[in-house]
């Protein structure tokens, strides 16, 4: 063979056919878990009378065919949950992803520098004041307050743990730590205090998909797609910073500058979803380690990957909870996640995240 | 001396603790021309590796100034140094569940134009920087089933694929064993013709010193004590004030001089025999 004509013989990168495949199959997944879930009920909605709901509210053709009460239930409950389920689940992910490669933690999930006690301080909070009518573009005071809250902490945490040379992962990890558990000891106050309002607290603080709307879906998934979208563009970054801070500077990163990136758009996912969903645990962990198990860990693949899975994962789970008499979905995840997360405790005890 | 590459005026640097800046380097002069090889010696502490830090643009001079080609290094983009400069370091963790390949290609971070891939430019840079590391059989292989010298050829492509100008190396030789270390050096040695790298080392042998580097600067006390060839850099008197001990040099059957730590004549085996007197107890 001569030279002209010598195939590269060197290649990187997740390959054409894995990328198609494991996208691939997560968009079927995401779509069949999405169609269960507008599906499953008592109701007793038809595939063919839910499909021309849809098609009807979206195009505004063909006849009206179905009782007004089965539109309500497809277009009015079940299908901003399931959006609702997809974007928080895909925004979790993603944001757990970024947040693993930040530290170079494979326990590490979205709530670890705080979004999760701040949001929750200011729904609770809000859940308690007695103007709880107050609202904005179809937002209650509680998604509001928890997504300012989420973002409040996270800004606090950083805030504390930069010191003159830089922010080390290790003082982010321990100021988070030490922030959550502040917030956490307000909220539990409140909760002390709660009185009647104390179910719809827990509610909130357990997670739940249940209060979906179209107003929420509309808030969230902006934001969600935005940092998604900016997150994926810093994949060669990403990379680059599971070789240790010291290398990634020599390979060209600006390593304190990315970190105020990643973890601004990583806290904004995070907390947009946090807002519409309440706290819902596991999904952030346990999704981007699955899929990095199965397709490795390249954040070209891994995010968008991660989203997908994610989103599939927590409207199967959101179904579940439906199923099981509309338990907080935060509970069916906690009920899947926590023995994942002790079967990956026993697993990185005996294999590595770097080889050493 | 062809065109500098980079110069130091002046540098002092040191790192903020909690009892304040602890200085390494103390008003450090040093100019690196293209194409040179140095060897950068010193007892621990003596600020080689700061110096190192310093000139990767890493660690930041509280005074003085650092020219890189001619162009303030603090006026330089993290992304614009690392198509200049790249580091080797010492040891480094892989991380699990990639290629050889795709460590290698990080060293593209800095160049890669596209938004979702890489270019051909990029593709043909890890190949490169694969096969003159003579890793390229490595390439399909995880980076968690290396051997030592293995991982070491996987680092030394991970600077080359970021096609730098300058090398620097941290004290590259430090984990391995004998024939590894030659190997690296003789690479570097090689590399340096082959491509016109300009590099600068930390070394901790004398011995690989003096046989590969043709400069040699001695810093002591965060100041350049000696700059010159090996065997003008590396004097006795040289060596001892900078290590506190005493070197000699030995020549080689090529002709080679090579300086070593002096090694006292053993003391003479005391005379044994069945009548022979008790051994001394010194």
């Amino acid at each position: 063979m001569s030279a002209t004509t010598a195939v590269r013989r060197v290649t990187f990168g997740p390959s054409p056919g894995r990328t198609t495949l494991t996208l691939g199959l997560g968009v079927s997944l995401v779509l069949a878990a999405a169609g269960a879930a507008v599906l499953a009920g008592t109701s007793g909605i038809g595939i063919g009378d839910a499909v021309a709901i849809v098609a009807h509210r979206l195009t505004g053709i063909g006849p009206v065919t179905w009782p007004s009460s089965a539109e309500t239930i497809v277009w009015e409950l079940r299908l901003p949950r399931v959006l609702a389920g997809m974007v928080v689940g895909a925004g979790l992910a993603c944001a757990g992803a970024v947040f693993q490669a930040l530290l170079r933690n494979p326990l590490a999930d979205p709530y670890i520098i705080g979004p999760a006690a701040g949001a929750s301080l200011g729904a609770v909070a809000a859940l308690l004041l007695p103007v709880a009518t107050v609202g904005w573009l179809g937002l209650g005071l509680v998604q509001l307050l928890a997504f300012v809250g989420g973002l409040a902490a996270v800004t606090v945490v950083f805030t504390v743990a930069r010191g003159q040379g830089g922010t080390p992962v290790v003082t982010l990890l321990l100021s988070g730590y030490a922030v959550s558990s502040l917030l956490s000891a307000a909220v539990a106050v409140l909760i002390f205090n709660a009185g009647e309002r104390l179910g719809a607290v827990i509610s909130w603080l357990l997670g739940s998909l249940a209060g979906a709307s179209w107003a929420r879906v509309g808030f969230a998934a902006p934001l969600i797609v935005i940092s998604f979208t900016l997150l994926l563009l810093r994949w060669r970054r990403l990379n680059a910073l599971l070789l240790g801070e010291a290398q990634a500077a020599h390979v060209g990163v600006d390593v304190e500058r990315e970190k105020r990136i990643l973890v601004g758009l990583a806290a904004l996912a995070t907390s947009a979803g946090v807002a519409i969903s309440g706290t819902i645990g596991f999904v952030g962990l346990v999704v981007p380690h699955l899929v990095r198990l199965a397709v490795g860990p390249d954040h070209r693949l891994l995010l968008p990957a991660s989203m997908l899975y994610g989103a599939a994962l927590l409207v199967l789970a959101d179904l579940g909870a439906r199923m099981a008499g509309g338990i907080p979905v935060g509970v069916v995840t906690a009920l899947i996640g926590a023995p994942f997360f002790l079967w990956l405790l026993r697993r990185s005890a005996s294999g590595g995240w770097v080889s050493r | 001396m062809r065109e500098t590459v980079i110069r130091l005026d002046g540098v002092v640097a040191g790192y903020r603790g909690a009892g304040g800046e602890r200085r390494v380097l103390n008003g450090l002069d040093l100019a690196v021309g293209g194409g040179e090889m140095v060897a950068l010696l010193g007892a621990n502490g003596s600020g080689k590796t700061t110096l190192l830090n310093v000139m990767a643009g890493t660690i930041r001079p509280s005074a003085g100034s650092i020219e890189l080609f001619g162009r303030p290094l603090s006026s330089w983009l993290r992304g614009e140094v690392a198509r200049s400069v790249a580091v080797l370091p010492q040891s480094l963790e892989l991380p699990a569940g990639f290629r050889v390949a795709e460590v290698v290609a990080m060293g593209r971070t800095a160049h890669g134009a596209r938004w979702f891939g890489w270019t051909p430019d990029d593709m043909r840079a890890v190949e490169d920087a694969l096969r003159d590391a003579d890793a390229l059989e490595l390439a399909d292989r995880p980076v968690t089933e290396l051997s030592g010298g293995e991982r070491q050829r996987v680092l030394v492509a991970l600077a080359l694929a970021q096609e730098p100008s300058l090398l620097l190396l941290d004290e590259p030789t430090t984990h391995l064993d004998v024939a590894h270390a030659a190997w690296l050096l003789a690479s570097v040695a090689r590399l340096r013709q082959l491509r016109g790298l300009t590099v600068v080392m930390v070394l901790h042998d004398l011995v690989l010193a003096s046989a590969w580097a043709p400069r040699v600067v001695v810093l002591h006390g965060g100041r350049i004590l000696a700059d010159g060839p090996p065997h003008v850099a590396l004097r006795p008197d040289i060596v001892r004030d900078a290590y506190g001990v005493a070197v000699e040099t030995v020549v080689t059957e090529a002709g080679r001089r090579l300086i070593v730590p002096h090694v006292p004549a053993p003391a003479p085996e005391p005379a044994s025999g069945p009548s022979g007197s008790a051994p001394s107890a010194r």
